[in-house]
């Protein structure tokens, strides 16, 4: 029997409301993490009475999840002004912070608005290992003090771990310390290009034998063999089946006011500085394209047997070249899970013996993939 | 689920039972379904069409009573003893998740 909650994204995705949104209301940030994929520069930001003017815009189109992300929200000064126009307006309102700059005062606040949840990046229990990745020091104790503040509200509050080479070791101290804070503990092994295509970052995430022991760990996964089992036949429900939520029921805006169908999608939509939202929403060619794909409309994807079970990004994918093609990051992930080559994975291979290569490792692939 | 401690009110046996949405939600309006969602304990409710009317009215002001009466009655047939019972259950049971604030007296 379906949730409430998957009940209410079905009738979203049948109306074509944008149910959940993440706002970035600024990139530039106090931090700055090795992997981030933003430039932390402001070209532009939209105002105070822009954003209210956003936030209207978002309510009166049905728009009901919204999350608050950056950059570090907190570098804005009327952050909390915007805040307070997005609960007046009624928003399930989600932020995300690095929670260096909440203290008794900024929590106070956030417990008196009514937000749902603070999502916290906390990378390791270890101050040289998180504050190494922030390259802020002294970052790991300010954001455990936040998480306190935030705590000792009865706000909710939800550890995310990015897992890196560099802080691979930690994810026991991390999971830990949400434990003793009493916050919720999520971890994400994808590291994602940058917004303007730089691909360097990709080479702090963890890949091959890293990866592959990391989906067969109980802590981190569940239930490894089901986690792991091999992928189930394509059938026409997963042909016909929507990639994911960017453009249905899902959308970003920049701090710039640009559109976008997710937050690793940098394909450029609209601007609510020239148009309406809903103008975007519902007539942009760009969302409309996005839109129309599904899985039988994947070129290599749809041939491949992982298709009903790949956590494929068409927004990798764009970053790749090409939003209908595979994103060869998943590729890698359904790869370490089940130990089966995906149909990019083999073309890929084919190809290089026929241009004389002999035994390709499918290590070395997904690096040349990658690179 | 906690109750909501609000006096049980049935026609002509109490005072008037007032009711008002709480600030400490999230909603929004999707097609004919209103969705509301506790910030307390972050619960989500859909109400239909006959709990969307007793939503909208629910000002603070105007008793359930009559509310019942004026607006649900009035929109649905449903007999008034029977609307008022749900009614009842239906606010007590948001009441217990921070939704609604129900008093004996009008809201300021």
């Amino acid at each position: 029997m379906p949730t409430l909650m998957e009940e209410m994204n079905q009738r979203a995705l049948a109306l074509g409301v944008p149910l959940s949104v993440q706002l970035d209301v600024t990139y530039r940030c106090n931090e700055r993490c090795v992997h981030c994929y933003l430039d932390h520069d402001d070209h532009g930001e939209m105002t105070t009475a822009e954003m209210r003017d956003v936030l209207r815009q978002l309510a009166d189109a049905g728009s009901l999840f919204l999350t608050f992300s950056g950059g570090e929200v907190l570098m804005r000064m009327d952050f909390f002004e915007i805040l307070e126009y997005a609960r007046s307006l009624l928003f399930c309102v989600k932020i995300k912070t690095n929670a260096f700059m909440i203290r008794e005062k900024e929590a106070d606040r956030m417990r008196d608005l009514g937000i749902d949840r603070i999502q916290v990046s906390i990378y390791s229990h270890r101050a040289e290992v998180h504050d190494a990745i922030t390259k802020l020091p002294g970052s790991l104790k300010r954001s455990v003090a936040g998480i306190r503040f935030l705590q000792s509200r009865g706000l909710k509050v939800t550890l995310a771990n990015v897992l890196m080479r560099q802080n691979l070791a930690d994810y026991a101290g991390v999971k830990a310390l949400a434990r003793e804070l009493g916050a919720q503990w999520t971890i994400d092994p994808t590291i994602t290009p940058m917004m303007d295509g730089d691909r360097s970052t990709l080479g702090l995430g963890i890949g091959g034998e890293e990866l592959k022991q990391v989906f067969r760990t109980e802590e981190l996964v569940g239930n490894v063999e089901e986690f792991c089992a091999p992928p189930q036949p394509v059938d026409d429900g997963v042909m016909d089946g929507l990639p994911c939520s960017a453009s249905h029921t899902f959308c970003y805006i920049s701090p710039y006011g640009d559109v976008f169908p997710c937050v690793q999608f940098p394909l450029p939509t609209g601007n609510v500085r020239q148009q309406k939202f809903l103008e975007i929403w519902r007539h942009s060619k760009q969302m409309n394209d996005v839109r129309s794909i599904r899985g039988r409309d994947l070129p290599v994807c749809s041939t491949c047997s992982h298709l009903g079970s790949c956590t494929r990004c068409p927004g990798l994918a764009y970053m790749e070249g090409n939003m209908r093609g595979p994103s060869s990051l998943d590729c890698e992930k359904s790869f370490a899970r089940t130990g089966i080559p995906s149909a990019n994975m083999l073309a890929k291979k084919r190809q290089l013996e026929a241009q004389g290569s002999t035994e390709v490792a499918w290590t070395h692939l997904v690096q040349i993939q990658l690179s | 689920m906690e109750a909501a401690q609000i006096p049980v009110f049935r026609f002509g046996y109490m005072s008037p039972l007032y009711i008002a949405r709480s600030n400490e939600i999230a909603a929004r309006q999707l097609g004919d379904e209103m969705i509301v969602m506790s910030a307390r304990d972050s619960t989500l409710f859909s109400l239909n069409n006959v709990g969307l009317v007793i939503w909208q009215a629910a000002d603070g002001r105007t008793s359930l009573e009559d509310i019942v009466k004026d607006k649900v009655c009035a929109e649905f047939e449903i007999a008034p003893e029977e609307a008022l019972k749900d009614a009842e259950n239906f606010v007590r049971e948001l009441a217990g998740h921070g939704i609604m604030r129900v008093s004996d007296k009008p809201f300021e």
